[in-house]
């Protein structure tokens, strides 16, 4: 057989493997919509709580429960993260602290998800007492996003020129006004957009959070944090893929239903904060082309 | 402001980023501390026999059921049910990744590979419980109405469904550091063969391909590693039967999908079942820090060119 004919047939072969994986993710896509299609269009499905009766159960409080958890996880992962990658990026140099906080993070986000819920099991829960609490939860998916904040943050640093950092120094910069005034402002479109990545991964997050106990029958909202955040922070919770894991265990078909469409709302919300991030990553390079 | 107070803001603002960093190998060190010790208490534990009893059984029972009345705690069957699974997700991904990869990095125009990419992140983006319920409600009838073709039944609960959907879940991750490592080849290797009159495909694959090997190999370990921990995937589709099985249309559990039903009942804490978690959860740590090692190691052979 002739080179061409060969190329020919492994192109296609290629083109139908993508066209196939393509196709596999739209299909998901199109069976969450069919399955779910008259309870997405349903405005009590947003407002109602859990119920026994298919037809009245809600996604209200999986809703604020996944809104306060994500708004935790991303303040830890944020507080913790970007520090850690400014200081193996700029002042960690190729010392031994430097190289096995790395290794550490690097073997971090391959640990699987799970494990981070034993761990938050074992020591949040039991052995620090927050209880199987908003603030556990919180936690629990911060850490699982530090890796991914890291990185993000290291690689936007790297893309600074080293001139902005000398002439900063050579003006009698201090390091934290090198931070603060220089390297923060450039970088956080690049940072901003990790965040959102590894929030779009956090946010459909079930099992370590099945593991600390996350309910599926709450019937009440947490105190909103403006009144009263340590009760928030301790409130049990739920959140939407604990509800979709819930109501798609169960024998009845009519449950199936509702875990479709939560399913549906989830892989929106997904696909709104991947777009969002292309978005972000785009207007940042034709801002900053050095 | 006073130079010396500066520079004391300076000492506190990098202990503070040196702070941060620790406390991630604090996160470590506390997955390593929670899962020893508890997995040191299962082991202690009169209803597992005590040590070194406990570990034998562990090693050489065939039923996993620490939950029931009598007590079996054999690890087999939920490794059986991890690794089929795993292996059958491999088996779609390798293959499928390879492809792809080596189109898109060798062949495709820059136009295709830019449209197709945004999708392929978002495949990995999609929410793992959302391909639990497609594996469930979707694959699984498909596979029941093939095999039913044949005359052959496959149970609700299999291993083969969540398996091939856990293999296209992990392909863009796969296919994308398999990417990275064929981009890593010089072009003045492919250059070079083509000089010598090889075609565009010998090149990809007597060239490029075995050049960037060490980076192929690191990918798909980090997959398997993926493959071995997921969770929900499993824990809705494969069923919750601990079954010493290499049969992929029965219903199996693995090491994950074990940890899950135990977690959904209310737990005592220190209780036999609440150990046993832990100790299930120790063996898929050091599974997945052997792949992850293992790429690691592979990684750091990467030719440099």
């Amino acid at each position: 057989m002739d080179y061409k004919r060969k190329e020919r047939i492994f192109e296609w072969a290629s083109i139908i493997a993508l066209v196939f994986v393509l196709i596999f993710l739209f299909s998901i896509a199109l069976k969450l919509f069919i399955d779910g299609l008259h309870r997405i269009f349903d405005l009590s499905f947003y407002t109602s709580y859990p119920s026994r009766f298919p037809e009245k159960a809600g996604i209200l409080s999986a809703l604020v429960g996944t809104l306060y958890v994500m708004a935790g996880a991303i303040f830890w992962s944020i507080i913790l993260g970007v520090p850690a990658g400014i200081y193996l990026e700029e002042f960690g140099g190729k010392g031994k602290v430097a190289r096995i906080i790395e290794a550490n993070i690097t073997n971090l986000s391959a640990v699987p998800s799970i494990i981070y819920g034993l761990l938050a099991l074992g020591i949040f829960v039991y052995r620090f007492k927050f209880g199987e609490s908003i603030l556990t939860a919180g936690l629990t998916l911060g850490l699982l996003m530090l890796p991914v904040i890291v990185v993000a943050t290291r690689e936007s640093l790297r893309r600074i020129p080293r001139a902005i950092r000398e002439g900063a120094y050579a003006l009698g910069a201090t390091n934290y006004e090198l931070v603060f005034h220089h390297l923060l402002p450039y970088s956080i479109g690049g940072i901003l957009t990790g965040v959102i990545i590894a929030v779009s991964r956090a946010i459909g997050e079930t099992a370590p959070l099945l593991t600390i106990g996350a309910l599926t029958f709450i019937a009440f909202l947490p105190p909103p944090p403006w009144e009263d955040l340590i009760g928030m922070l301790k409130s049990p919770f739920t959140v939407l893929p604990i509800q979709i894991f819930n109501w798609v265990s169960r024998p009845q078909e009519a449950f199936h239903k509702n875990a479709a469409a939560g399913g549906f709302v989830l892989l929106v919300v997904c696909l709104l904060l991947n777009s969002l991030s292309y978005y972000i990553r785009y207007k940042v390079r034709k801002k900053y082309q050095w | 402001m006073k130079i010396e107070h500066k520079k004391r803001i300076d000492f506190l603002f990098k202990a503070f980023l040196l702070t941060t960093g620790l406390i991630s190998i604090l996160v470590t060190v506390g997955i390593v501390w929670v899962l020893v010790e508890d997995a040191i208490r299962f082991f202690a534990h009169p209803e597992s026999g005590g040590f070194p009893k406990s570990v034998i059984r562990f090693l050489t029972e065939v039923h996993w059921t620490p939950t029931f009345e009598t007590k079996k705690i054999g690890i087999w069957p939920l490794l059986a049910g991890t690794f089929l699974i795993a292996f059958i997700a491999m088996a779609i991904s390798i293959p499928l990744g390879l492809l792809i990869a080596v189109y898109l990095s060798e062949f495709a125009p820059h136009s295709v590979r830019e449209s197709v990419k945004p999708w392929l992140d978002f495949l990995e983006a999609v929410p793992t419980v959302v391909y639990g319920y497609f594996a469930l409600l979707a694959v699984t009838p498909i596979l029941q109405k093939i095999f039913g073709y044949f005359g052959v039944t496959v149970e609700g609960m299999n291993a083969l469904s969540p398996g091939i959907v856990l293999g296209i879940m992990i392909l863009p991750f796969t296919a994308s550091m398999v990417e990275d490592a064929l981009r890593g080849v010089p072009q003045y290797l492919r250059e070079a063969s083509y000089s010598l009159g090889a075609s565009k495909l010998r090149t990809a694959f007597s060239v490029v391909v075995p050049s960037a090997r060490s980076g192929i190999i690191a990918a798909y370990l980090l997959g398997t590693s993926r493959a071995v921990g997921e969770t929900m995937v499993v824990a809705i589709a494969a069923g919750m039967y601990p079954n010493l099985t290499l049969n992929p249309l029965e219903p199996v559990q693995t090491i994950t999908g074990y940890i899950v039903q135990v977690a959904l009942g209310d737990l005592p804490y220190l209780s036999f079942e609440y150990l046993s978690i832990f100790a299930a959860g120790f063996a898929l740590f050091l599974i997945t820090l052997f792949f992850n090692v293992l790429a690691v190691y592979f990684k750091s052979k990467v030719e440099r060119y």
